[in-house]
């Protein structure tokens, strides 16, 4: 804890030395840059922009991470599906984020719909390919026990094989949670009128810097409360049956 | 209904196997089980007993439903109920011993479950996870488990290998006095001749490669009053009819 803290005071201090480097207007100092936040929620902006952007993250985070989780377990059990759905995935998994943001706004115009979409595209073929490999080291002992024990799909996919790919799962949405807030910001700089990323946009054409660091860290002070309250006692949860390390 | 009658059709256990093979790697077939065909009448007790890797294990997966890829028909008693006993716990480590059981008998009502709990020792036990537990125990939940279903047919697969003689010998104890309470079809795999003799109504003894039976022995019953002496004798016979040659 106290190394943590001494390397976080490490931190801002190298930020004050930065700002008096390089001046207030290309690096603001900490205190300029709080200032801002505090101005930012008073007026109401900086709740509806935070608020924008988590809706947009939400939506696109559960989105991808049910379809990923579905086609990921299909593509882990079954070899058909796997070489069906395999070269797609390649595909998918190199196209440039970029790319799937302008053709989305291009074919869906600029709309909430294609924001979203675009975003879970992006997630999803990660998702996918990290819930597959989870699906392809099931335990072939526990399904046999379940099949004699005549478990119905339910109880299977609970008991067995749900806990066996809770790992997996949470990687995923621990690496598709950053990644999908990126490129939510992205998203919402080149087409929507809202959000942490419009902002951004709007500060970087009045070339203020106090306004990006503002809203950057907002933003990243709400994601660390998501890690910290909902992401880290999840994972908690689901791993209490395992012995824990002396 | 009539009490009196012999056992039906239904109790029955039917196993006629004409031929398993495995596909080898290498290109040709590998002959497990051969002509194989044993009935158990309901509530018998029969143990397996033969060689490892003789195909006693594949037996018992093709008669649990796991393995369909065999020359044969195997018909369950009643409603085919099964309860397994495999050669390691296969408990989900996730879950509690109590919800291991639960998960597999969702209609047991909490006074039997208490009672089997009790008579396997595993009452303290209950909210423990598998990883919390010494092999006798696991094991033992896994014999919980087996008879929680409230089996037509018990399926176990060397149930004890790999614990020391004084605690299998307990164990065996409780799994015979369970049955005892409650008849239960019961085809038992081992290479452990005393788990056999203690346990078992009858013993079929398989040779290897392709899998037949050689011979089968008849015990007397009831289990309880087998003495020493007679066991002794018992053992002799098989000793004696081990070194004859096959067939």
């Amino acid at each position: 804890m106290g190394t943590r803290l001494a390397s976080l005071v490490l931190l801002i201090a190298a930020w004050y030395g930065g700002s008096w480097l390089a001046g207030a207007r290309l690096l603001p100092t900490p205190q300029a840059v709080a200032l801002a936040i505090v101005e930012e929620a008073r007026s109401g902006a900086l709740l509806l922009n935070l608020g924008a952007t988590l809706a947009r993250v939400a939506a696109a985070f559960i989105i991808a991470m049910a379809l990923g989780s579905v086609l990921g377990l299909i593509m882990g059990r079954s070899r058909l599906a796997d070489r069906l759905a395999d070269p797609w995935l390649i595909v998918l998994l190199n196209l440039p984020a970029l790319v799937i943001i302008v053709l989305a706004y291009v074919w869906a115009g600029l709309t909430e719909t294609a924001a979203i979409a675009a975003v879970a595209l992006n997630k999803l073929p990660i998702a996918t390919v990290t819930v597959r490999e989870g699906a392809r080291s099931l335990d072939r002992a526990l399904d046999d026990m379940a099949q004699v024990f005549r478990m119905p799909a339910i109880t299977r996919m609970r008991h067995v094989v749900l806990p066996q790919l809770a790992p997996y799962l949470a990687a995923a949405a621990r690496s598709g949670l950053s990644l999908v807030w990126k490129i939510v910001l992205i998203v919402e700089l080149l087409g929507r009128p809202n959000g942490v990323g419009f902002e951004i946009g709007i500060a970087f054409q009045l070339f203020d810097v106090t306004r990006i660091l503002a809203y950057a860290l907002a933003f990243i002070a709400v994601m660390l409360a998501v890690e910290t309250f909902l992401v880290q006692p999840l994972e908690r949860h689901v791993a209490r049956w395992r012995p824990r390390p002396a | 209904m009539n009490d009196t009658s012999p056992a039906g059709v239904h109790d029955r256990l039917d196993i006629v196997i004409k031929q398993k093979a495995y596909r080898a790697t290498s290109g040709g077939s590998l002959h497990v089980l051969d002509e194989l065909a044993i009935t158990l009448a309901g509530g018998e007790v029969a143990a397996l007993v033969g060689p490892s890797g003789c195909g006693k294990t594949t037996l018992l997966r093709i008669i649990a439903g796991l393995d369909r890829d065999f020359d044969g028909h195997i018909t369950l008693p009643a409603h085919g109920t099964l309860g397994m006993v495999f050669q390691e716990p296969r408990l989900l480590p996730w879950r509690t011993v109590e919800q291991n059981v639960r998960i597999a008998a969702p209609h047991a009502g909490e006074g039997e479950l208490a009672a089997l709990f009790e008579t396997l020792g595993l009452s303290a036990h209950r909210a423990h996870y598998p990883g919390e537990l010494s092999l006798g125990l696991a094991r033992r939940v896994a014999l919980a488990r087996a008879f929680a279903v409230k089996p037509d047919l018990l399926l176990l697969d060397e149930p004890f290998v790999s614990l020391d003689e004084r605690l299998a010998s307990r164990l065996r104890e409780e799994l015979a006095e369970l049955v005892r309470r409650r008849p239960i079809t019961t085809l038992l795999v081992t290479h452990n001749l005393e788990e056999a003799v203690g346990l078992a109504d009858r013993i079929l003894f398989l040779c290897a490669s392709p899998a037949r039976i050689m011979f089968e022995v008849p015990l007397p019953c009831p289990r309880a009053v087998r003495g020493p002496e007679q066991l002794a004798a018992l053992r002799e016979d098989i000793a004696r009819r081990l070194k004859e040659p096959a067939g």
